[in-house]
């Protein structure tokens, strides 16, 4: 069903964990539906020093999380906004149709992340 | 494939060598279509009759009253459209629950498109049916009461004695899909008070693709079928000798063992419980305590999800299935589960091991022993699980 690169990443997740006083968190998707996931994010001149994923949910949560931390790393926030929830499944060498759509969320957390960091910032301003 | 631990007897059995021993001929040597007159024909003729005395047998019926099907879902289907057309000058009422298998629920709307009306009686906590939550639903137009035997979920026994006699009391029809249940717990229609029955081979050792309904002689219904004479003009087509003749081999081998095999599943089954319940903290029974197939047990873990856990079990070898819907393409968890009052979240975590003949202590003792790391792995994963 996965292809093997779903599976290594799922067998062996990139950066799982959380950042102790993380410069942004994001959420998304919720626990009725099977799949959450909690990204953050430790930012330092604009550039995503660290990031680090929890996940509830199947084989593709966890996959893309892994997936989206990896490519993320080492960006600038511009160009971690421009990664898309497509481009991890892509970059996975594809995901089951069904997969598609409800588990595939690790670029909305990272998003999510980096909006909450932004705002922090505005707030401090 | 070697070694590994099949956990998932629910979904379906290896086919007993026994069995595929007595299919053989049937393929290539004694290939005859039973409905010719010639000696081949003649030979197969007989051993579906046979046959069929072997499956009435074991339930417990007349020889006249089984039919051939090609499956569980055949049976449940035929059952359910046959008797809706047959009856409808009655009614167009018919019963079911809520925790039914999809080859009843489906029939079911598909009649509702169509002008039928469908109740579905609510289950308890642990998914049993109330009898008189069914006598209470029963109206003058009901033509047909359709409650499984054991659910395929969590192995939950219903009352269908109770039910039945329910149902015969009101002059409704009753018909059980004991899909689940032929050979593992006893099933004789006389005792459990029904008129029509399905069962499916590959249930019991069994191969795929054969099933029988059973229909007792009074019960009026309309062929799904409709072409040949055959099965007394009731279901058409070609007779899958070599299934039939495996089916009948399998209900009356798996019937024999039932007993000591049912002692011995149960206590292994509960073994694993107690095993992994000692060693996981915040997992939880689904389905009834007691009334439940010897072989069945369904739990949720609190904090993580269904098909995660299978993956990781199927690394270690085990092959299991889950609640969660992520398995089957639909966003909605198990329908079994919520209806039994299972928030969402927990029914997308739980999980379902039904054991078979194939296993040993050591296998029980394996997934004790593996089964603890998984969970723990995956709930510091994850977000939702800080205990």
């Amino acid at each position: 069903m996965y292809s093997e690169l779903v599976m290594e990443h799922f067998r062996n997740p990139r950066n799982m964990g959380v950042i102790e006083e993380a410069d942004g968190v994001g959420e998304v998707g919720n626990p009725t539906c099977g799949d959450m996931m909690r990204i953050t994010i430790k930012v330092k001149d604009d550039v995503l020093e660290d990031v680090k994923f929890q996940t509830l949910g199947c084989g593709a949560a966890v996959a893309t999380s892994s997936m989206v931390t990896e490519m993320a790393k080492g960006k600038t926030l511009d160009e971690a906004l421009e990664i898309s929830n497509k481009g991890v499944a892509e970059s996975l060498g594809g995901l089951p149709p069904n997969k598609m759509h409800c588990s595939n969320l690790a670029a909305d957390g990272l998003h999510a992340a980096i909006e909450d960091y932004l705002e922090k910032q505005t707030a401090k301003a | 494939m070697e070694n590994v631990i099949y956990m998932d007897h629910a979904a379906t059995t290896p086919t007993d060598p026994e069995v595929l021993k007595a299919m053989e001929p049937w393929f290539d040597v004694q290939y005859g279509n039973p409905a010719t007159l010639y000696s081949l024909g003649l030979l197969a003729s007989q051993v579906v009759e046979e046959s069929r005395s072997a499956v009435a047998d074991v339930l417990g019926a007349d020889p006249a009253e089984i039919y051939f099907t090609s499956g569980g879902t055949e049976s449940n289907n035929w059952a359910i459209k046959g008797v809706a057309d047959a009856h409808q000058k009655k009614g167009r009422h018919l019963i079911t629950s809520t925790i039914e298998h999809h080859a009843i629920l489906e029939p079911l709307e598909f009649l509702e498109k169509r002008g039928y009306e469908v109740t579905r009686v609510p289950v308890d906590g642990a998914g049993l049916v109330d009898p008189d939550a069914v006598r209470r639903a029963i109206r003058p137009d009901t033509i047909l009461i359709s409650i499984m035997h054991a659910n395929n979920e969590v192995g939950t026994i219903e009352p269908i004695a109770e039910i039945g006699a329910v149902a015969r009391e009101a002059g409704v029809l009753f018909h059980t899909d004991a899909v689940q249940s032929v050979a593992k717990i006893p099933v004789k229609v006389a005792d459990l008070n029904v008129d029509i029955l399905s069962l499916s081979a590959h249930k019991f050792y069994g191969p795929k693709g054969v099933g029988a309904l059973y229909l007792a002689k009074r019960v009026r219904v309309t062929p799904l079928l409709h072409g040949g004479a055959q099965e007394r003009r009731r279901r058409a087509g070609t007779l899958n000798v070599p299934g039939i003749v495996g089916l009948a081999k399998a209900i009356h081998k798996t019937a024999d063992q039932m007993e000591a095999e049912a002692a011995r599943e149960s206590a292994l089954r509960d073994r694993l419980w107690e095993g992994l319940r000692e060693r996981i903290p915040h997992i939880y029974l689904n389905g009834h305590p007691t009334q439940r197939l010897p072989n069945a047990l369904n739990f949720r873990v609190e904090g993580i999800e269904g098909e995660a856990m299978i993956l990781c079990l199927d690394m270690n070898r085990v092959g299991v299935s889950s609640g969660s819907a992520c398995t089957t393409g639909s966003l909605e968890p198990s329908h079994v589960l919520l209806a039994m009052g299972i928030a969402a979240e927990h029914a997308h975590g739980s999980i379902r091991m039904t054991l078979g003949r194939a296993n040993t202590q050591e296998d029980i003792d394996y997934v004790i022993d593996t089964f603890p790391g998984i969970v723990a792995r995956l709930r510091e994963m994850s977000p939702v699980y800080n205990k």
